[in-house]
């Protein structure tokens, strides 16, 4: 869901790429967050909490909170709320606390 | 190992006038920022500023952030972007991570401008998603241009709830109340009243009961309060809404001063841990400064103010002295004054009364 058009903002985008979520593909633009394109394109459950398994989405948006990780390109903890989206990424949901490789 | 005079940490609205003033007094700058721009939570501000001019009233955040960014370029402030700072050592050096790569920086004085992070609440399925700091969803819209949802409740009549509430109908998102615990509004009244003209409800004395859904928010379940704050049984009703905002209050960022070794304490209205400080936004360490909201929470305005004051003090106590010191100073001491005079401004003092050194 993107705003169209908007009283006081003109949103510049970068140019359109495709990146996977969980081997699905998935259109953003490059340079917005990877929490950004994941959300307008529905996705909002982004992982499941270590323990519990409970949903986990985004909570603050600007890198403070840790709810949002993901793996993204093999590395894991990535906070996909500020992470620039690039063409290609490969960004999955992390099992449990994710492992570093 | 990098030598600087002064570091900043931090390039929001109070770090970036640290920089502007430091570097104008004739002090080398390194400003650090961890996000990929500079302005911090400025950059996703629509709305124009109170105040006076001097803190640019009537400009709208975003067009700020554009005028201490110019202002930066001008001086002699290095920027690292994608920076974060990872400590503070009891010695004085700090270490930066920057796109994957770890360095050490000894810095003369060090202004910490961290800032805030959002509170949470608690009620059962808290952590659901579709659930989101206020701040946040300010971020996906303003910056990304993404809708967080299709319906949202509001939690938090105070400025932050109030002016997310009218940019997310701006975005064309359908916001269906606004709540506050307590049993009045604590935001501008000429904010909630542009919104109650736009139709939506202000409830006073009420909460989150619970939230529910099926993976991610599907409805929100609120509740009367009496007054002494406990829920009114029978008084429940509920929202189908796919976002809550959460707009409860901040608290600062102050992992790094907690490091540093200074003196801490917990200061109810400033909205956490903060640390001791003297007029100079000196901590009980000589060569660590505060500025903004990681020093108790307030807004952007006094955040600016505090970064200009820390800058000229930090540079000054190192003999980097601004041509135009003693009347730049007074000037900013009495926009604090001001800024923080009257009613809306209680809180603060009484803040400022525990926190000083």
């Amino acid at each position: 869901m993107r705003i169209q058009e908007h009283p006081v903002l003109d949103f510049k985008k970068g140019k359109p790429v495709e990146f996977t979520c969980n081997d699905e593909t998935i259109n953003g633009f490059e340079g917005e967050t990877i929490a950004a394109a994941l959300h307008a394109a529905g996705i909002k459950v982004l992982s499941h909490s270590a323990e519990n398994h409970r949903p986990r989405g985004f909570y603050c948006a600007i890198g403070n909170c840790s709810s949002c990780l993901m793996e993204v390109d093999g590395v894991a903890n990535v906070r996909i709320c500020t992470e620039p989206l690039k063409a290609g990424m490969v960004v999955k949901s992390q099992s449990g606390k994710g492992v570093i490789k | 190992m990098k030598y600087v005079e002064v570091l900043v940490v931090g390039g929001g609205p109070a770090g970036l006038c640290a920089a502007i003033s430091a570097a104008e007094s004739g002090a080398e700058v390194l400003l650090t920022e961890r996000s990929s721009i500079l302005g911090g939570q400025l950059i996703k501000q629509t709305h124009m500023f109170f105040g006076s001019e001097k803190q640019y009233a009537g400009t709208r955040g975003i067009d700020i952030t554009d005028i201490l960014i110019d202002k930066v370029a001008e001086l002699n402030v290095e920027v690292m972007k994608d920076a974060n700072v990872l400590s503070v050592y009891e010695d004085g050096v700090i270490s930066i991570e920057q796109n994957g790569k770890y360095m050490k920086v000894r810095p003369e004085r060090i202004i910490i401008a961290t800032g805030a992070s959002e509170k949470s609440l608690a009620f059962p399925n808290n952590d659901m998603p579709g659930i989101y700091g206020a701040g946040a969803v300010q971020t996906l819209m303003n910056i990304h241009g993404v809708k967080p949802g299709h319906d949202v409740l509001m939690v938090g009549a105070g400025n932050i709830g109030l002016i997310v509430s009218y940019q997310l109908m701006q975005a064309g998102v359908n916001v269906k109340a606004i709540l506050d615990a307590s049993p009045t509004i604590g935001g501008y009244l000429v904010h909630a009243s542009k919104i109650r003209r736009m139709g939506v409800p202000i409830l006073t004395r009420h909460t989150v009961k619970r939230a529910d859904g099926n993976d991610s928010l599907e409805r929100a379940t609120i509740v009367e309060l009496n007054e002494k704050w406990q829920e009114i049984p029978g008084t429940e009703k509920e929202f189908d809404v796919d976002v809550m905002c959460v707009s409860v209050g901040l608290s600062p960022l102050s992992e790094l001063l907690f490091q540093s070794g200074c003196e801490m304490k917990y200061v109810r209205e400033f909205g956490g841990y903060v640390p001791l400080r003297d007029s100079n936004l000196k901590t009980s360490l000589d060569h660590i400064y505060i500025a903004g909201d990681v020093g108790g929470i307030e807004e952007a305005s006094s955040a600016m103010v505090e970064g200009h004051i820390a800058g000229l003090a930090a540079a000054m106590s190192i003999d980097k002295q601004h041509p135009a010191f003693e009347s730049l100073y007074k000037d900013y001491q009495e926009q604090l004054d001001s800024l923080r005079a009257g009613h809306a401004g209680d809180h603060i003092r009484a803040g400022m009364a525990k926190a000083s050194l």
